[in-house]
């Protein structure tokens, strides 16, 4: 008996147990090309690196810091303030933008470039005009330029504050009344109580919420690359197209990734022994600040303008490109292209979606720190461009590929093909390498809301992990993992590098379409497929609005 | 049994490759006009050969060819810069095809000496001024770096591949180090950082941002002849320049293609190709974008546009060139802060 104890106690120790044992592999699986990227440290890059020293790597350096501190810094400060008002505020239209607030969301940074670089440009209208207008020449006036650091963070803010505005409404949503109601009663004016209370309490979702745009900004290319910025996305595809030198592009991905590594670290150390509940879950409605008619107009302003820059007017700028000149072949390439973009989409949400819950789960159940480790570098994917995670795809599934077809040819004299490289299942994986970050953080930020004695007791009473997963977690996850597989389904229907580079033959998507017009200075055709994307994205963001809504009311009615 | 397990499943995860047996043609192309598909069909009625697409850009489509290895379906290369068919040489992607037909309607010096790749169509990188400055103001390359042009130069970055082949072939002209004074003293003589497209400088000297762009001729021909009349009266303000007329000549790139090394379907690869020399495909591939047929046939009509711009001479340097000295380029580039 004893000795069976201690045999048992010897398994565990090698076998930590199946969940924690299937977060592991999939850690692994979607790590592969991360893993690849990194293996480039060791090889040499015949000189590039120090040519890359000496003239460019400051400016990729800089720019990126400076892109990734503004686009943070705007995307907290519009998501916290929009979400502020309208949880706690009232004011006329509050409703209406509670989901409009939503809507950059479909709108990709790189599409919001082509139609403002396009439109405020010297040679764009509005100077043009302008010039007319005054009789200016090229020397008599100031006007913001729109390809500048300053121009792609605006651009990039507007379509991510959502991330931001998400986070924090949730948070002011479980919060915010009581903490509010404790405030007063102390006696402090509402804006010391939202400085005091209100945003501490709400920091580490903020913090959830700005880590996503930090990645997706540092892994942009488009939207940088059409400003004219050279930042560390760009630079490395320039370092392997231009220098022809794939191991000088891994190695900069490779600093990128230690970067991001490092970022992650530091949250969290900082967020160490904290774990943050709800103070309560069943708080009650918070009965909203009406605002004076100033008050109403700011609000309406404040709601308003992120909105209109960041959804209306794109949208508007291509509707017209398409409605005054438009693509002869749209309507055939949009029904074509926007059906693969769909099903690809969705499968790769639901695929994430799944992934992410046994590997959160995993994480959770289990006390290896290896383990719990692993799981977490799965998740820094998220943070590298698509191109670099397409070349860490490439190299490990070609090499399976050829593999494949050796063992077939020599048992059986017949040779299967490319069934990794030349399928969808490489673009599959592309996306879980990049996207499984987006999911993950939902999930686990959803089951960090569920209290260990929930799990405790179950086990107490002898449920074993799959049933508290299926019959405790799931249930209470639901949203938060709905919200996952759409948050990588509009990633996915977006996604620019990756597809481009691992798609299979005569397969189109929406975003590789309008990418090759684009690039071939053909804005005008690209609009309908723009529109299509912009279309494509609005789905998912109604699912979540109406989650978000639903999420409040459940939460108020508890 | 377990053999033909196997082979169901195997071929139930492969069935996109499966779907490309005989009587098809797999293409490679890092063209993506509208009027390529249009030449697709064509090819496709008149010999029932189908032609599957791949598009993407060049550098992606080598490195994907690479690591497909032996394995690739690809038959056909297209590129549509004479610097990214040699990468395609250098990395080994291309065998030979003996064609008749394409040593007879395609001029020597653009198409491979071993037959490796075969140029379909030109195009020239030439200056786009504006009208209120002199005829003579710059008329060469070289011109470039000179002072009188300071604050008035707009080109895009470098990272482009036509100003790399650009600074590639003067490399090959005048050597890496007379090349680099040249391109420091262009960069000296930038109206602002480089940005946007070819079309994007040419609006910007149409609105008097610069005097000057260095955009290649299609790009202006498409805005004279195109649907957008601000582009169409922002183009008709300006004139085109062939530089180097006097001397070496304009400098012009290809867009061509090749066959594939590992060719599954081989003949129907090389019908394409010789389909691609034809008048008919001539008029789609380059004149449908305004770029200069390679087949010299008097039943091909220039469009009004091209016929506009007049005749041109151009350099002699070997396309080959281009794509050996792309990466020195981009060094030269790099070291001058070309953005």
């Amino acid at each position: 008996m004893t000795q069976s104890l201690a045999m048992r106690r010897r398994l565990a120790k090698l076998w930590p147990g199946v969940w924690p044992a299937t977060c592991f592999a999939v850690s692994a699986i979607v790590a592969i090309p991360l893993l690849t990227v990194l293996a480039s440290v060791f090889q040499s890059s015949d000189g590039e690196w120090s040519h890359l020293a000496e003239t460019r790597l400051g400016d990729y350096v800089r720019n990126t810091l400076w892109l990734a501190v503004l686009v943070v810094s705007i995307t907290l400060v519009v998501g916290t303030a929009t979400a502020w008002l309208i949880e706690t505020c009232d004011f006329p239209g509050r409703k209406t933008f509670r989901w409009m607030l939503l809507l950059p969301l479909a709108v990709p940074a790189y599409l919001s470039a082509y139609a403002y670089t396009d439109l405020l440009q010297f040679s764009g209208p509005v100077q043009t005009s302008l010039r007319e207008a005054f009789g200016w020449g090229r020397r008599d006036y100031w006007f913001p330029e729109v390809r500048s650091v300053g121009g792609a963070a605006v651009i990039l803010a507007l379509s991510l504050f959502p991330y931001v505005y998400v986070a924090a409404r949730t948070a002011f949503a479980e919060h915010a009344a009581s903490a509010m109601e404790v405030g007063r009663t102390l006696g402090r004016g509402p804006w010391r109580c939202f400085l005091t209370v209100a945003l501490p309490l709400a920091r580490p979702a903020l913090a959830a919420g700005g880590a996503l745009v930090l990645m997706e900004t540092l892994a942009d290319f488009g939207a940088a690359d059409y400003c004219a910025v050279d930042t560390f996305a760009t630079g490395i595809y320039r370092t392997w197209r231009g220098l022809e030198s794939p191991v000088a592009a891994a190695q900069l991905s490779a600093v990128l990734l230690g970067a991001v590594s490092l970022l992650v670290l530091v949250d969290l150390l900082a967020r160490r022994r904290r774990r943050f509940h709800g103070v309560s879950r069943a708080s009650r409605p918070m009965r909203k600040v009406r605002l004076g008619w100033r008050g109403a107009t700011a609000a309406i302003v404040v709601c308003g303008l992120p909105v209109v820059l960041g959804f209306v007017l794109p949208a508007l700028i291509f509707g017209h490109m398409a409605w005054t000149a438009g693509d002869a072949r749209a309507r055939e390439v949009v029904l074509d292209f926007g059906f693969n973009t769909l099903w690809l989409a969705a499968a790769s949400g639901v695929i994430a979606g799944g992934l992410a819950l046994l590997v959160a789960f995993g994480r959770r159940v289990s006390k290896s720190r290896t383990v719990r480790s692993a799981g977490r570098f799965a998740g820094l994917g998220y943070a590298l461009p698509g191109t670099v995670v397409a070349i860490g795809v490439l190299v490990p599934l070609g090499w399976l590929d050829h593999a494949v077809n050796d063992a077939t040819r020599s048992l059986f004299d017949w040779r299967p093909g490319l069934i990794f490289t030349g399928s969808v299942l490489a673009v599959m994986l592309a996306y879980q390498t990049r996207f499984l970050g987006v999911a993950l953080g939902m999930v686990e930020s959803g089951m960090t809301r569920i209290r260990r004695n929930v799990d405790d007791a179950a086990r107490s009473l002898g449920t074993s992990g799959g049933r508290l997963l299926v019959r405790i977690h799931l249930p209470l996850l639901r949203g938060s993992l709905l919200a996952a597989m759409l948050l990588v389904f509009v990633d996915v229907a977006k996604e620019l590098p990756a597809t481009l580079m691992l798609r299979p033959f005569d397969f189109e998507t929406l975003a590789v379409r309008v990418y090759q017009l684009a690039s071939d200075e053909r804005l005008e055709e690209a609009s309908l497929g723009a529109l299509a994307i912009i279309g494509v994205g609005l789905l998912p963001v109604i699912v979540l609005s109406g989650l978000l809504e639903s999420r409040r009311r459940s939460q108020t009615h508890a | 049994m377990r053999r033909l397990v196997l082979a169901t499943v195997l071929s139930f995860l492969v069935s996109p490759i499966a779907a490309l047996a005989a009587g098809e043609v797999n293409v490679y192309s890092s063209r993506h006009y509208d009027s390529d598909d249009e030449l697709y069909a064509l090819f496709t009625e008149q010999t029932g050969i189908e032609v599957n697409i791949i598009e993407g850009n060049t550098d992606e489509l080598i490195t994907r060819l690479e690591r497909e290895g032996d394995l690739s379906p690809g038959d056909i290369f297209i590129a549509v810069d004479a610097g990214r068919l040699h990468k395609a040489v250098e990395a080994d992607l291309l065998q030979p095809t003996q064609s008749d037909v394409l040593a007879e309607r395609i001029p020597e010096t653009l198409r491979h000496p071993d037959g490796l790749w075969f140029g379909y169509s030109k195009r020239a990188r030439v200056f786009v001024t504006s009208p209120d400055i002199d005829a003579d103001f710059v008329t060469t390359y070289a011109e470039l770096a000179d002072s009188k042009l300071e604050g008035s130069l707009v080109i895009r970055s470098s990272s482009n591949i036509y100003n790399q082949s650009l600074v590639a072939a003067m490399i090959a002209r005048y050597g890496t180090e007379a090349t680099q004074n040249w391109v420091d003293g262009m960069v000296e003589n930038f109206a602002r950082r480089p940005q946007g497209g070819d079309r994007d400088q040419i609006r910007a000297v149409a609105a008097g941002e610069g005097d000057l762009a260095v955009v290649n001729h299609y790009y202006f021909a498409r805005m004279l002849a195109g649907s957008d009349a601000a582009d169409r009266e922002a183009a008709g303000k300006l004139t085109l320049i062939w530089p180097d007329q006097q001397g070496d000549g304009v400098h012009v790139n290809v867009s061509g293609a090749g066959m594939l090394k590992n060719a599954p379907n081989a003949e129907n690869a090389k019908a394409l190709l010789e389909f691609l020399a034809s008048n008919e495909a001539q008029k789609l591939w380059a004149l449908a974008n305004f770029e200069y047929p390679v087949v010299e046939d008097s039943s091909l009509e220039l469009p009004d546009v091209l016929v506009g711009f007049g005749t041109f001479k151009s350099d002699s340097v070997n396309a080959a060139k281009l794509g050996e000295n792309n990466r020195e380029a981009v060094r030269v580039m790099d070291r001058a802060g070309w953005r």
